[in-house]
């Protein structure tokens, strides 16, 4: 029978705790968890990583991914990350964040933190919504967007435009890569993959300050079926959030 | 022939496996989980159809698709 030289192909990475996860149907948390994993176990770094987990969805992250963590205040992680990467030098340091914990409370930190070129990475994703709190308006939801804090949709002339991230993070001297990919099909989700793993490879060859921006569903808040989500992303997110690389020094040749 | 193995206590019935699948096989089941979410499944002869290509367990956000690949003989044997 060809059963006999079949293959595994395709399961999850031994950095992935095998355990349920508390995210709704259709959460793209659990991809991105993924993605970590899977690169954190390629670049051989699970037993030297210090993950740095922030406030939201993603909060017990720490649960999650079979590595040393430390869960810092809300919007903190970039500085708990940068005093956890000046102790432990010899440590492979990350932070995950959500949209509501880098882009509103956060923004100071993650500023400096890249500004500085401080050598970690960060993973950011963005679901335009304060997703754990109960659906509230973060600075990164979109125009229109009905959410519990803004009932009538997001308003250009009262509540400014959504935040681009990626772009401003690019826009700073000590980053070393910046690029925003999404996780709503096969294709985008193997360019994030290319994406950390780039971020990541700043910090190992010391170049600066890594940064990925992963668009991603919020199904629930934005009270939608998961399938619907998913869509949105491709119809709403990236039309305003357009993907990409937005600043990378390993192809040009520069020094950080 | 090559299969995919859906551990059903963790799907929570997203059905995104469903939007990728490139030879469409895999649906949603009738059957309710332990979390009392409708799993999805491949129906029994269509698993014949499954390319092996993993695309459904890249997009499982639940990583609850396990992917066997068997490699295509020369000789064309089934």
């Amino acid at each position: 029978m060809s059963e006999m030289n079949e293959k595994l192909v395709f399961d999850r990475p031994q950095a992935v705790i095998d355990r349920p996860t508390h995210y709704c149907p259709g959460c793209h948390h659990g991809v991105a968890h993924r993605l970590v994993a899977e690169l954190l176990e390629e670049l051989d770094v699970v037993e030297k990583t210090l993950l740095v987990t922030s406030i939201g969805c993603s909060v017990f992250l720490y649960n999650y991914l079979n590595v040393d963590a430390v869960e810092a205040p809300h919007g903190r992680a970039p500085a708990v990350a940068t005093g956890v990467k000046a102790a432990r030098n010899d440590k492979f340091v990350f932070a995950y964040q959500g949209d509501g914990d880098l882009a509103s409370i956060g923004m100071a930190e993650i500023l400096h933190a890249a500004n500085r070129g401080e050598r970690i990475a960060v993973v950011f994703v963005n679901n335009t919504v304060y997703g754990m709190t109960g659906g509230q308006m973060a600075p990164t939801t979109l125009i229109g967007q009905k959410t519990t804090t803004c009932p009538e949709g997001r308003c250009l002339e009262r509540e400014g435009a959504p935040i681009r991230m990626t772009e401003i993070i690019a826009g700073l001297g000590g980053t070393a890569f910046a690029g925003r990919a999404s996780l709503d099909s096969v294709k985008n989700i193997r360019t994030a993959k290319k994406y950390i793993r780039k971020a990541f490879q700043c910090q190992l060859e010391d170049r600066g300050f890594g940064f990925v921006e992963l668009l991603s569903a919020c199904p629930t808040n934005w009270k939608m079926t998961p399938l619907k989500a998913n869509e949105r992303i491709a119809d709403a997110m990236i039309p305003y959030f357009p993907l990409g690389v937005f600043k990378d020094v390993t192809e040009e040749g520069g020094e950080c | 022939m090559s299969r995919i193995v859906i551990q059903e206590d963790r799907c929570k019935g997203c059905l995104l496996c469903t939007t990728v699948c490139p030879t469409q096989i895999i649906v949603q089941s009738d059957r309710f989980n332990q979390s009392g979410y409708k799993v999805a499944e491949v129906p029994g002869p269509d698993m014949e159809k499954c390319l092996g290509c993993t695309s459904c367990a890249l997009i499982c956000p639940d990583l609850a698709i396990k992917v066997y690949k068997t490699p295509k003989k020369n000789k064309g044997a089934a």
